[in-house]
C-alpha cells in the first residue's frame, strides 16, 4: 500500500469522469468521477442503495450513463455495447451469482472465452484444423482457470447450478478470466463468505492481480477486506461520491462515518 | 423409490463406462445403414413409404426449430411462416406459376421447354434456405428487445401474417397478369425434383423421394451436431440461461440471437420446398397456426434442446399423424359402434399425449444431456459442503 503513497500518477486504466444515470426521476449515480489507476486493486464502498451496482452496470456497458464519460485507457466507452467492453479487457462478476446453470463448470469458463475465439458460423460446422485447436486449446484453458481458482478436478464436469456456493463464486471468477481481462469488476465477491474464505479470497486477489497482470475494482461490504487489499477506497453515499483515498485516510473521514453510522447526536 | 432411481443411476453409469468411446459412432453408422435400406421391404407406393417420407420432413423442422426455441431459448410460436416461404419459394422457382417468364437451370427435358420459372430442386432447396434465413432475421429483429412470452406473441403475429399473405396473395398483382400466390387454389403442377442421370421422381414411386429427404436430414442433422458443440452452440445456451451474464462474458446479442433464427428458419424452409414438390401443390390453407404448434410439440415431446429428441418427437408425431391414426387405428371406433373416424379427433389424440407426456416424462423421450443431469443429480450439494459456506446467496445489496 505505501509504495503508491506520492504519486507521480500512474496510468489509469479506468476513468469515469461525471458519470451520472437516472431512472426516471431517481438519480442513482450523481455526477461521480474516479480513477482506476493501473495494476491497483480499488474498492468502491457504500451503504445499501448508494449505487454502486449500478455504476459497474455502466462500467461494463449494462447501462448507458446518462450523462458523463468513461474511458478505458484512452479508449471512450461511454456507448459501447457490453460484449465490446469485454473484448477490450473488461470482465466482471455480478453480486447474486450468474452462472449459466444448465452449463457446467467447464462450459462456463469456455464460454468466457467466447470474446478471444475466432470461429464462425461456417467454421463451427466444418471444424478445419483451427477450429479444433481453438476448441481444445478453449477447454484446457478453462480446466486451467478453474483450477487456479482453486476448484477441485471432480467437479469440472458438473452443472453449474449444482455445485455449492463456494464453488459457484470460483467458477464465477474463472470464467471473468477467461476473457483475458485487462481489468476485474467484482461484484461483493465475498458475499456469504465465512472470515476464513474471505481471507482467502482476499489473497486471491492480490495473486490473480499480480499473476495475470490484472487491475481489480471490487465492490465490497467486509471492511476488514477493503482495508486489507485495496489501495484506494472510493466511497458513494445516495449516488455521490463523498470520499476517496487509501483505506486509513477514508476511514477516518467524518462523511465516511456518519454515512454508515448514521449522524451523532 | 429413491434408492430404485439411484439404483438405476448407478447401473446406468457403469453402463456408460464400459461402452467403448465408438459406440456411438457405431451406432450412427448402423442407424445410417438401416436408414439406407428401408424402403427395400416396403412396397414403393405404399402408405407406410408416405408416411415415413412426411416423418422425415416434420423431423427436418423439428430439428430447425429446436435451434431456435431448444437451444436459443426463444420461444417461436410461428415457425410455419417458413415452412410456407420454402414451399412458396418451390412454387416460385419450380413451376409454370410466374408464366411470363422463361427461366430454366438443370431442369428435366420437359421442363425446360415449358412457360415460368424452373430451376433444379437443389437450387430451390439452397434458395428457399436462403429466403427463409433472411425472413427469420426479419422476424427476430423486432423480437431482439423481448423477453419469453412477448416474443411468442410477436412471433406468432409474424406466423400469421404470412399466412394471411399467402391467402390474400391471389390478389397481389405482380405484374404481367401474374399474382403473388394462388391463395386457396394452390400453385399447381410443380416440377418434381430432376437429378441428370437419374431422371425425375414420380410419386409412383416414392423410393427415390425417401432417399432425398433422408439425405437432407442427414446434412440438417449434421449441421446441428457440430452447431452444439461449439462457441456458436455454447452461446446460444448461455443466452438462454442468463441473458446479462452472456452479454458481459462478450457474446454479441443481437448477432447470435439472430443466427439462431436465421438458421432454424432455413431449416425449416428446406423442409418447405421439400413438402412443396412432394405434395405436387403450394395451398395457403396448409400454413395454418396449428402447425406450428405441432412443430412445436414435437421439439417437446423429443425434448426441448434435444438434437435426437428432435429427431424422434418429430418421427413419433409424423408416424402418428401419417400412418397410426389414419391408416392403422382410423376404423376402431366403427368397430366399437361409434359414428367417427380417429382422424377427426386426431388434435383431441395430440393434446392427450402431450398432457400424458408432461406428466410422466415432462423432460422429452429423449432428453437434453444438461436436462438430464439437472434432473438425475437432484440436490447436488452435501450438507457437509453447505456448511462450510454460510450464508445466503446474494446477500446484501
Amino acid at each position: 500500500m505505501s509504495e503508491t503513497e506520492t504519486p507521480p500518477p500512474p496510468a489509469a486504466a479506468l476513468r469515469a469522469e461525471h458519470v451520472t444515470k437516472t431512472f426516471g426521476g431517481l438519480v442513482a449515480v450523481n455526477d461521480v468521477s474516479f480513477d482506476v489507476p493501473e495494476h491497483s486493486i480499488v474498492s468502491l464502498i457504500g451503504p445499501n442503495g448508494a449505487g454502486k451496482t449500478t455504476l459497474f452496470n455502466m462500467l461494463t456497458g449494462l447501462y448507458r450513463p446518462t450523462e458523463g464519460r468513461i474511458l478505458l485507457g484512452e479508449r471512450d466507452t461511454t456507448h459501447s455495447r457490453p460484449d465490446v467492453i469485454t473484448k477490450h479487457g473488461v470482465a466482471r462478476t455480478f453480486q447474486n451469482i450468474r452462472l449459466f446453470g444448465a452449463m457446467t463448470a467447464v462450459e462456463n469458463v469456455m464460454v468466457g472465452h467466447h470474446a478471444r475465439m475466432r470461429s464462425g458460423l461456417i467454421g463451427s460446422i466444418f471444424r478445419p484444423p483451427w477450429v479444433r485447436r481453438e476448441e481444445r486449446e478453449t477447454r484446457e484453458r478453462a480446466r486451467e482457470l478453474l483450477a487456479y481458482a482453486g476448484l477441485r478436478e471432480p467437479v469440472f464436469d458438473r452443472l453449474a447450478a449444482q455445485l455449492p456456493y463456494g464453488d459457484q463464486r470460483r467458477v464465477e471468477i474463472a470464467r471473468a478470466l477467461a476473457s483475458q481481462p485487462k481489468l476485474l469488476l467484482l461484484d461483493e465477491p465475498t458475499a456469504g463468505m465465512n472470515p476464513q474464505e474471505s481471507q482467502a479470497l482476499t489473497e486471491f486477489m492480490r495473486a490473480m492481480r499480480d499473476d495475470l497482470n490484472l487491475t481489480i475494482l471490487l465492490i465490497e461490504h467486509d471492511m476488514k477486506v477493503v482495508m486489507g487489499v485495496s489501495e484506494r477506497v472510493t466511497v458513494l453515499d445516495y449516488g455521490k461520491k463523498i470520499a476517496e483515498g487509501e483505506p486509513a485516510v477514508v476511514r477516518a473521514d467524518p462523511g465516511v462515518i456518519e454515512a454508515y453510522l448514521g449522524k451523532q447526536a | 423409490m429413491s434408492e430404485l432411481r439411484a439404483q438405476l443411476r448407478e447401473w446406468r453409469e457403469a453402463v456408460d463406462k464400459r461402452v467403448p468411446p465408438w459406440w456411438s459412432r457405431a451406432l450412427v453408422g448402423l442407424l445410417l445403414v438401416i436408414g439406407i435400406v428401408l424402403p427395400f421391404p416396403f412396397s414403393s407406393s405404399s402408405a407406410f413409404m408416405n408416411a415415413t417420407i412426411i416423418a422425415l420432413a416434420y423431423a427436418v423442422m423439428s430439428l430447425g426449430l429446436n435451434i431456435v426455441v431448444g437451444f436459443a431459448g426463444l420461444l417461436d410460436l410461428g415457425y410455419v411462416a417458413f415452412y410456407a416461404l420454402g414451399a412458396y419459394s418451390l412454387g416460385w422457382f419450380g413451376s409454370g406459376f410466374f408464366f411470363k417468364a422463361h427461366i430454366h437451370a438443370l431442369v428435366s427435358p420437359v421442363a425446360s421447354t415449358l412457360p415460368g420459372i424452373h430451376l433444379n430442386f437443389i437450387l430451390i432447396l439452397v434458395g428457399a434456405a436462403l429466403i427463409c434465413a433472411a425472413a427469420g432475421i426479419v422476424i427476430g429483429l423486432p423480437t431482439l428487445r423481448l423477453r419469453g412470452d412477448y416474443i411468442a406473441i410477436v412471433t406468432l403475429a409474424f406466423g400469421e401474417i404470412i399466412a394471411d399473405v399467402a391467402v390474400n396473395g391471389q390478389s397481389v398483382h405482380v405484374g404481367g397478369g401474374m399474382t403473388l400466390t394462388a391463395g386457396n387454389l394452390g400453385i399447381s403442377a410443380v416440377d418434381s425434383p430432376y437429378f441428370p442421370g437419374i431422371g425425375s421422381f414420380n410419386l409412383l414411386n416414392l423410393r427415390p423421394w425417401y432417399w432425398l429427404i433422408f439425405a437432407i436430414l442427414l446434412v440438417v442433422l449434421f449441421v446441428n451436431l457440430r452447431l452444439r458443440d461449439s462457441r456458436l452452440g455454447r452461446a446460444w445456451v448461455a443466452l438462454r440461461e442468463d441473458e446479462v451474464a452472456a452479454v458481459s462474458m462478450g457474446i454479441p446479442l443481437v448477432k447470435t440471437k439472430l443466427l439462431a433464427y436465421a438458421i432454424g428458419a432455413a431449416f425449416g424452409g428446406m423442409s418447405g420446398a421439400f413438402f412443396g414438390t412432394y405434395y405436387t401443390v403450394v395451398n395457403a390453407g396448409q400454413f395454418q397456426f396449428g402447425f406450428s404448434i405441432f412443430i412445436l410439440a414435437m421439439v417437446i415431446i423429443g425434448g426441448l434442446g434435444s438434437i435426437w429428441g428432435a429427431v424422434v418427437g418429430g418421427l413419433a408425431l409424423g408416424y402418428i399423424n401419417n400412418y397410426l391414426i389414419p391408416v392403422v387405428l382410423n376404423d376402431i371406433p366403427a368397430k366399437l359402434g361409434f359414428h367417427f373416424q380417429l382422424t377427426t379427433v386426431e388434435f383431441g389424440i395430440f393434446g392427450f399425449l402431450l398432457v400424458i407426456m408432461m406428466v410422466l416424462r415432462p423432460q422429452g423421450l429423449i432428453p437434453e444431456r444438461r436436462r438430464r443431469l439437472e434432473l438425475t443429480a437432484e440436490i447436488a450439494p452435501p450438507d457437509a459442503q453447505l456448511a462450510e459456506a454460510p450464508g445466503t446467496p446474494g446477500g446484501g445489496t
